[in-house]
C-alpha cells in the first residue's frame, strides 16, 4: 500500500469520507481557540458536564420526529444552555457552588436522556447519539457544522478581547469598565454550539473531545494564547483526519478513534513537550544563560 | 510620550459616606475631600476600611449613606491598582501585552493596536526600569518586575486620577523608590493620588496629606498634623474595638467633616 493509498486515497474515492473529513476540519477550526479558552477559563469540567447535558434535548427530538439532524441539534443546543442557565442560577441565587450545581444537573439530564431513548428507540439508536456517526454525515450536518465553526470564529472575534482579560484580570476590566456578564454568556453559548456540532460527528460523550484534547496538549509547546489555539487547533485537524484513515483501514468506529488518536497526541505531548511536560520536570536543561 | 493630561478640575468630594458589608460598616460617615493635584495617604490599621474605601470610589461598592462625587466616570478617570490577589500570574501573557491594556480606554475590546500605540509601551517599560523585558512571560518575573510592569500600564493609561492599593507590598527598597518617583511624577503632571500604605516613615517622606482611617474617620489633613500619638493612639483602639452584637448606628446626618480647619 502506497501512502497515496493510505493517506489520501479513501477520500478521493469516497464523497461520505469527504464530507467527514470537511466536517473534522471545520469542527477543528473552531474547537482549538474556543478549547483554548475553555482551558484557560478553568472550565475544563463545566464542558465536559454540558456536553453530557446535550443528551437529552437530542433524545427528545428524536422521540418526537425520529432521526432528523436539525431537530435533534435544536433540542440538544436548548437541553445544554438550559443545564448551563439552571446551574448558574443556583449558583448565583443559593450558596451551593457552580460545579456541584452543574454535575448534579448534568446527571439529571444524561440519566434521562439515556431513559427516554431506551423507553422507544432501540440501541442502535441510543449508541448512535451517545457516540456519534460521522460517516454518516450528509449535506445538512455538513452545513451546520461549517457554520458553527464560520459563527464561532466571528463571535470569538468579536470577544476575544475581553474574555482573556477577564481570565487575567478580572479586576482590570472592571476597573475600566469593559466588564460585562455578556462575554461569558456568549461565550456559553458558543460552547454549546460548538458541542453540538461535534456531537452529530463524536456522540455526546465525546464531543467535547475534540475541545479539549487539544487544548490540553498544546500548553505542553506553548505559552502564549495565539500560538496555543493555533497548535490546539493544527492537532485537532491532524487527529480528524487520522482518525478518519484509522476508522476506515481498520474498520473502527470514527469518533473514538479521532478522540483516542487525540488522547495519544495529549499523552504524547504530556511526556515530550517543551514546557510542563515530564520530560521538562524529570530532565530539566541544565544549561542556563550568565544572566 | 505624551503624558500630557489636563488635570481633573472637581475634586473628589464624600458627604457622609458610609460604606457597609451587610450591615457592618467598613467606613463609618466620612466627609472631606481629595482636591485635583494633591497626593494623598491613606493609612489605618488592618480592617480599617482603607480598600473598601478605594472599592467605593471606583463604584465597586455603592454607599449606605451619603454620596460620592467624582470628577468623571471611574472607567475613564481613575486608575485602579489593586491588590495584586485577583491577577493569575501563570497566565500565558507576555510583559508587553500586559503594558499594552493600559490603552484600553482607547481600544476598548475592538480597536486595533498600532504602532504608536506600541511604541508607547516599550517608552512605559523603559520607565518603569524594564527595558528589553517586553517579550518575557509574566510568570517568570519577579513580585517586584511585576509591581513595575503593573506600573507601566498604570502610566499608559494616563489617567487624572490615581488610586493605589499597598502598591508596595513585598516590593525591595530599590524598586519602591523607583516607583516612589513615578508617584511624584504623577504629582507634579496635575494628577490626583490616592495611595493606601502601611509603612509611616514613608508616608511622612512623600506625602504631603494624609487620611488616617479606623472605620471611622480619625483625621484627615497634612500629614505631619494626621500622624500624631495622639491620632495613631485612637486609631489603634478604634480598630480593636468591636462588638458582636453593635447597635444600630444613629448618627446624626453629617459626621465629621474633613479637612479640619488645621489642615
Amino acid at each position: 500500500m502506497t501512502a497515496y493509498n493510505a493517506l489520501v486515497q479513501p477520500f478521493v474515492e469516497f464523497g461520505f469520507m469527504r464530507r467527514a473529513l470537511v466536517a473534522c476540519l471545520a469542527l477543528g477550526l473552531s474547537c482549538g481557540p474556543v478549547g483554548t479558552l475553555l482551558v484557560l477559563r478553568r472550565m475544563s469540567l463545566a464542558g465536559d458536564a454540558m456536553a453530557h447535558a446535550l443528551l437529552p434535548g437530542a433524545a427528545v427530538a428524536f422521540l418526537l420526529v425520529g432521526l432528523s439532524l436539525p431537530a435533534m441539534s435544536l433540542g440538544a443546543f436548548i437541553a445544554a444552555l438550559a443545564v448551563a442557565g439552571v446551574a448558574g442560577g443556583v449558583a448565583r441565587f443559593t450558596s451551593q457552588r457552580e460545579d456541584a450545581s452543574l454535575a448534579g444537573f448534568y446527571l439529571i439530564a444524561m440519566a434521562s436522556g439515556v431513559m427516554l431513548i431506551s423507553l422507544r428507540g432501540n440501541s442502535v439508536d441510543l449508541m448512535r447519539v451517545l457516540f456519534g456517526s460521522i460517516l454518516a454525515v450528509d449535506d445538512a450536518a455538513l452545513l451546520l457544522v461549517a457554520s458553527v465553526a464560520s459563527a464561532s470564529l466571528l463571535v470569538l472575534a468579536l470577544v476575544w478581547r475581553p474574555l482573556l482579560v477577564e481570565c487575567f484580570d478580572p479586576g482590570f476590566l472592571r476597573a475600566v469598565g469593559g466588564h460585562g456578564g455578556w462575554h461569558h454568556q456568549l461565550f456559553l453559548v458558543l460552547l454549546v454550539a460548538n458541542l453540538v456540532a461535534g456531537f452529530q460527528a463524536l456522540g455526546t460523550l465525546m464531543a467535547v473531545g475534540l475541545l479539549m484534547l487539544p487544548a490540553i496538549a498544546a500548553r505542553c509547546w506553548a505559552h502564549a494564547v495565539p500560538q496555543l489555539s493555533a497548535i490546539a487547533c493544527g492537532i485537532a485537524m491532524v487527529c480528524g483526519w487520522g482518525g478518519l484513515l484509522l476508522s476506515y483501514h481498520l474498520g473502527l468506529p470514527s469518533g473514538p478513534a479521532i478522540v483516542l488518536l487525540a488522547g495519544a497526541v495529549y499523552l504524547l505531548s504530556l511526556c515530550l513537550g517543551t514546557r510542563d511536560s515530564l520530560r521538562s520536570r524529570f530532565f530539566p536543561a541544565h544549561r542556563h544563560r550568565a544572566a | 510620550m505624551s503624558v500630557t493630561t489636563v488635570p481633573s478640575p472637581a475634586p473628589i468630594t464624600l458627604d457622609n459616606v458610609t460604606l457597609c458589608y451587610r450591615d457592618r460598616p467598613a467606613v463609618h460617615h466620612l466627609s472631606g475631600s481629595f482636591m485635583p493635584g494633591s497626593m494623598t495617604a491613606v493609612v489605618g490599621p488592618n480592617g480599617a476600611g482603607k480598600s473598601t474605601l478605594l472599592a467605593g470610589l471606583m463604584g465597586r461598592l455603592a454607599p449606605s449613606t451619603g454620596t460620592i462625587g467624582l470628577p468623571g466616570a471611574p472607567a475613564r478617570h481613575i486608575a485602579y491598582l489593586p491588590q495584586q490577589a485577583e491577577i493569575d500570574r501563570s497566565f500565558p501573557v507576555q510583559v508587553l501585552d500586559v503594558v499594552m491594556l493600559g490603552h484600553w480606554g482607547r481600544l476598548g475590546a475592538w480597536r486595533a493596536a498600532t504602532g504608536a500605540h506600541r511604541s508607547q509601551a516599550r517608552a512605559a517599560l523603559a520607565a518603569v526600569g524594564l527595558v528589553g523585558m517586553e517579550r518575557r512571560a509574566i510568570g517568570e518575573l519577579s513580585a517586584g518586575q511585576f509591581q513595575r510592569v503593573l506600573f507601566a500600564r498604570l502610566l499608559l493609561q494616563d489617567a487624572p486620577v490615581i488610586l493605589l492599593d499597598e502598591p508596595f507590598n513585598a516590593v525591595d527598597e530599590r524598586t519602591t523608590a523607583d516607583l516612589l518617583t513615578l508617584l511624584h511624577r504623577w504629582h507634579a503632571e496635575g494628577r490626583t493620588v490616592v495611595a493606601v500604605l502601611h509603612d509611616l516613615a514613608q508616608v511622612r517622606a512623600h506625602f504631603s496629606r494624609t487620611l488616617l482611617l479606623a472605620r471611622e474617620p480619625i483625621a484627615w489633613g497634612a500629614t505631619a498634623m494626621v500622624l500624631q500619638p495622639t491620632n495613631l493612639q485612637r486609631a489603634r483602639l478604634q480598630a480593636e474595638h468591636w462588638e458582636a452584637q453593635a447597635p444600630w448606628c444613629a448618627v446624626p446626618e453629617g459626621g465629621a467633616v474633613f479637612p479640619r480647619a488645621a489642615a
